[in-house]
């Protein structure tokens, strides 16, 4: 099972409550994710140019896909925020812009290709140390990312971002591919 | 598969993709990409990991109403499961996303000639950037070109070469203004490209400009 991190310092992970989520139906472990997610997707969407009552209603249909594309979740490719980001940020395209969002092929998931307790754990390192990283940054920095993110600019406005430690996540990410990959033959 | 490719895309388009902020043709060149390229995609999920931080640290999280969780853990009830993810490797010259977009393989592309030979399919997206498929015979070129703005353009069958380099299956050329060049199809075989731009191209050949507004390029 994932050690939960209870400690002030450490990032709650929240991949035993995915887990639950997933396995059991367990509508407690849904209730603490919500109280956590629910008012950050509000923020996100709000600070992308929704209105507060349609970010209300958005965020809690957010949260009922996490609850129906649990499974699909995949802890040794994304912490849970960055899923949920994901699902945040398609719903954000499919409401504001009103289009579509092509995604590329899907990778198979299922029993046969579980990911490791190890390859999860690392994977929760190196998005600790990103999230430190990202808060190292000169803020103007740290601003134009947050600004991308949150839809206030456009794709030509978009420079490489450079000094952030994305080289270990992405090997780290590359290794589940190719286990996925390998699981296809 | 994917280690043959030579050409990826920028860090830019990744994460333009990832945060949301590209207009839709793009994002169906990027889409594409990933479909063949395990290097750009590891790439693209580290910036959704990126999107991932910006969420858990976001420090003005909005309340949500009283009464939210209930309303949501009702709403469980009413929708259905997704089933687990399918895989959607395609078979054919286009990948999934493509085809999508096509209705089909490289068979239910309907064409149309846009001089020398060469043929070209616009694809249906909207916003500012627009996507079209280019079919290039062996051997040919296509007409000499610069452009406004940036200029995507994939190879998904044969290959082309230009002023820059040599491009096969998966290679993406990134041109910006700066560049003109003059892709040249391998003599081996057809080349087809789907190609995105986010601005009109303008020919410097006049008879391809007179029908610029004709061929919506
Ligand atoms: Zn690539």
């Amino acid at each position: 099972m994932n050690v939960k991190k209870t400690g002030s310092n450490e990032p709650k992970e929240w991949v035993a409550e995915m887990r639950l989520i997933r396995e059991a139906r367990d509508k407690s472990a849904f209730a603490a994710l919500f109280q956590h997610f629910a008012p950050r997707i509000k923020s996100f969407l709000i600070r992308s140019g929704s209105d507060p009552v349609m970010a209300e209603e958005c965020a809690q249909e957010v949260m009922v896909t996490v609850w129906h594309k649990a499974h699909q979740f995949d802890a040794s490719r994304a912490s849970v925020a960055t899923w949920v980001f994901t699902i945040a940020r398609n719903r954000r395209i499919d409401l504001l812009r009103k289009e579509r969002r092509p995604e590329p092929e899907e990778l198979p998931w299922g029993p046969e290709a579980e990911p490791e307790q190890a390859d999860i754990l690392v994977l929760q390192q190196e998005t600790a140390h990103l999230r430190t990283a990202l808060k190292a940054l000169p803020d103007a920095q740290r601003e134009l990312i947050e600004k991308a993110y949150f839809g206030d600019l456009s794709h030509r406005e978009i420079a490489e971002q450079t000094g952030l430690p994305l080289g270990t996540i992405k090997s780290r990410i590359r290794l589940a591919l190719d286990r996925l990959r390998h699981a296809m033959k | 598969m994917t280690e043959t490719i030579k050409h990826h895309l920028t860090d830019a388009l990744l994460m333009g993709y990832s945060a949301g902020a590209l207009p839709e043709a793009m994002n169906l060149m990027v889409a594409t990409h990933l479909s063949l390229c395990d290097t750009c995609r590891a790439q693209m999920e580290s910036f959704d990991i990126l999107g991932g931080c910006l969420l858990e640290d976001n420090t003005d999280a909005v309340a949500m109403d009283a009464g939210a969780l209930d309303a949501t853990l009702a709403m469980l009830e009413d929708g259905e499961d997704v089933p687990a993810r399918q895989i959607r490797a395609s078979e054919g010259v286009f990948p999934g996303p493509l085809q999508d977009y096509v209705g089909g393989d490289l068979d239910s592309v309907r064409w149309k000639p846009i001089g020398m030979g060469v043929r070209q399919a616009i694809l249906p997206t909207s916003g500012t950037a627009s996507a079209r498929l280019l079919y290039i015979p062996a051997g040919a070129a296509v007409p000499d070109h610069g452009h406004q703005g940036i200029e995507l353009t994939m190879v998904l069958q044969g290959a082309f070469s230009d002023e820059v380099d040599r491009f096969a299956r998966g290679d993406v050329e990134v041109a910006d203004e700066d560049l003109e060049h003059t892709p040249v199809a391998d003599i081996s075989e057809d080349c087809i490209c789907l190609a995105v731009t986010d601005a009109p191209l303008r020919f410097k050949s006049w008879i391809p400009r007179l029908a610029q507004p004709f061929l919506r390029i």
